[in-house]
């Protein structure tokens, strides 16, 4: 295939040979009627995949705006009316079980905290190690980064049974503590391989000029890589809070049976169960549980994604 | 999106003080990923040789006699063919459905428009909203009461009788006069995995098509190609490596996946899905053995895909 001569350098040359009329008047019918049916259906996927993606959380709030009596009366309303609109069902969600409610207030407290105490610790752990692996040429280094990836990969549920027994021995199973380091332990690996994404766009000449300048690999890491990276580390680091935020498993297995200690998502899932708490209750739940990640996702969205993706333009 | 520049692996000069920094900054996470992930693992292995009731776990000796009876447990009855098999469909079912509706997606915003950045965060959200909370308004959308998929079908599409989508194991429906039975909860997880995961086909698909160069597009039209025909012989296999590398992702993910489908059915109807098995043996039969037996036979099947993946992964070049 010869290459397309661009526009700005086709002076002097003569014309490329032409296909024959005919050929390029069938071509071109064809073009034009893929093309309108692409634009259409192009317009056809995008609103159709919003109402799909937009719908369901629509309807959480809508619900959790509404008194339950309401909802059961007129279930296929998708407006509020302004005589419906309660703030109750927050109120009760909210509140502890000794005034009534639901105790969501404790759930967000322990969530928070074990998500708060995940991110600091693995970021903590991860950056030094995010670097080493970026930068510094040790001994088993490719074995290392295999293993982490294989964490990464490693599903929860064949880690689950062996944490559960471990846990339980040494008596951590239950407790906000114990969560935490299997959180870390779950974070670790991805905090990682984002960091270290992030911190190969460093360029290597800055990190020696240092060098030269008699820093030594900590002073370099401190002092050049890690202001340099700063950004991209907040986003790793809101990246494992959403992580540990949503996590569910290993909240139900470890924390089931203290009502207490529960996690936003782990009391979400074992009330959703009953058959007292109105549905409208438990929506505002969703939406309390919902609304910080959405805000944290959006607010750091575009260096998440890149730090996520980053492989993937190289094809 | 940030590009990295390629580096070579190892520097010219390999000093030693480095070396020694590097194993320092190192040994902080190994420590973490040895005693959480790597220990723990191995023990696995070991329950799963041995009988070991919930009631015992905390007074148990590690090592006690061996014993391969958890696995015939694990293999008897037929029911881990039925699970892995469901397993199966609901992995395959999963992948192709949230990398078709992903690929789909990032095609139509490609180009540049009024509101793209809107459209591309809006089909971000199922994928960064906490399961929990999304499975509970699909459980409430689509329940056969008050949801709303069935007030709406009922009144507007006339069904005759609410479907209920996550209880019912089968239903027969009639379609050109055969009928067929159709697997109405399993289909129900199906979806929506597809709609969960189809944003992480997205956002990698995405990223590929901005890094795609537009000179052999052009020139693709320039020799008459139409735009089916450029998509389907010039964007579709530069996408193709991308397209497998999510495919092994997904299948990796999707074939363990165990929150979704527990909180969407619990299991029932048709969804037994291999991973909620391994949960059923530790909680309901209270027989840790078992279960790490059952964890095991997913973790070998978890182990060949990884190797895939790597093996992909090589010959992409990537750094490992």
């Amino acid at each position: 295939m010869s290459a397309p001569t661009t526009p700005g350098t086709q002076t002097s040359t003569a014309p490329a040979p032409r296909p024959p009329e005919v050929q390029r008047v069938r071509g071109s019918r064809r073009h034009e009627i893929e093309r309108r049916s692409l634009r259409i259906l192009r317009w056809v996927v995008i609103i159709g995949l919003l109402i799909v993606t937009l719908l369901p959380f629509y309807y959480m709030v809508l619900l959790s705006l509404r008194p339950i009596e309401a909802l059961l009366r007129n279930p296929s309303s998708l407006i509020i009316p302004p005589a419906e609109f309660t703030l109750s069902s927050y109120q009760q969600v909210l509140a502890s079980t000794a005034a009534g409610g639901q105790g969501f207030g404790r759930f967000i407290a322990n969530s928070a905290l074990v998500a708060v105490s995940a991110v600091i610790i693995s970021l903590i752990v991860a950056v030094p190690g995010a670097y080493a692996i970026a930068r510094l040429p040790f001994f088993g280094h490719r074995q290392v980064n295999a293993l982490f990836l294989a964490a990464y990969l490693f599903p929860a549920i064949v880690m689950a049974i062996p944490l559960f027994v471990l846990f339980t021995r040494v008596g951590l199973r239950g407790s906000l503590v114990g969560l935490i380091l299997v959180y870390i332990a779950q974070t670790v690996p991805v905090a990682i391989y984002m960091l270290r994404n992030y911190l190969d766009t460093v360029p290597v000449a800055v990190e020696e000029a240092g060098l030269v300048d008699g820093l030594t690999r900590i002073g370099v890491l401190r002092r050049i890589s890690l202001p340099l990276v700063m950004p991209s580390i907040m986003a790793t680091g809101l990246f494992i809070f959403m992580i540990a935020w949503n996590e569910f498993l290993f909240a139900l297995l470890f924390l089931v049976e203290r009502r207490e200690s529960w996690t936003v998502s782990l009391g979400l899932s074992q009330l959703s169960g009953s058959a007292e708490i109105p549905t409208t209750v438990l929506m505002a739940g969703s939406v309390v549980l919902t609304l910080p990640i959405l805000i944290l996702f959006f607010s750091t969205e575009r260096l998440l994604t890149g730090g996520l993706t980053a492989g993937a333009e190289k094809g | 999106m940030s590009a990295l520049p390629l580096r070579p692996p190892r520097r010219r000069t390999l000093s030693q003080r480095d070396a020694r920094t590097g194993i320092a900054l190192m040994s902080p996470t190994l420590i973490i990923v040895l005693a959480v992930v790597v220990v723990p693992l191995l023990w696995s292995v070991l329950i799963a040789f041995q009988q070991l009731k919930l009631l015992e776990i905390g007074t148990a000796n590690p090592f006690r006699s061996l014993t391969l009876a958890n696995f015939e447990r694990v293999f008897a009855s037929g029911r881990l063919w039925v699970s892995l098999g469901t397993t199966l469909v609901y992995t395959a079912g999963s992948v192709l459905l949230s990398i078709g509706i992903g690929l789909l997606a990032a095609m139509a915003v490609r180009r540049p428009f009024r509101g793209r950045n809107f459209v591309r965060a809006a089909f971000l959200l199922p994928y960064v909203a906490p399961v929990v909370a999304v499975t509970f308004v699909w459980r409430t959308m689509l329940n056969p009461q008050f949801g709303i998929v069935n007030e709406v079908g009922q009144s507007t599409f006339g069904w005759a009788d609410p479907i209920p989508f996550l209880s019912e194991a089968q239903r027969t429906v009639e379609f050109l006069g055969a009928q067929f039975p159709i697997p109405t909860a399993l289909l129900t997880a199906i979806a929506f995995e597809g709609w969960r995961y189809f944003p992480f086909a997205f956002l990698f698909l995405m990223a590929r098509l901005e890094a795609l160069s537009a000179e052999s597009e052009e020139a693709a039209l320039v020799d008459g190609a139409s735009p089916l025909q450029t998509f389907r012989y010039i964007i579709l296999p530069q996408l193709m490596p991308v397209i497998a590398l999510l495919a092994v992702l997904r299948t990796i993910w999707t074939f363990n996946e165990f929150d979704d489908i527990f909180l969407l059915t619990g299991g029932a109807a048709g969804t037994g899905v291999a991973s909620v098995r391994v949960y059923e043996f530790l909680t309901v039969q209270r027989n840790v053995g078992a279960a790490a037996a059952q964890s095991l036979v997913l973790a070998v099947v978890l182990v060949l895909m990884l190797a895939v993946y790597l093996f992909l992964m090589r010959r992409r070049g990537e750094r490992l």
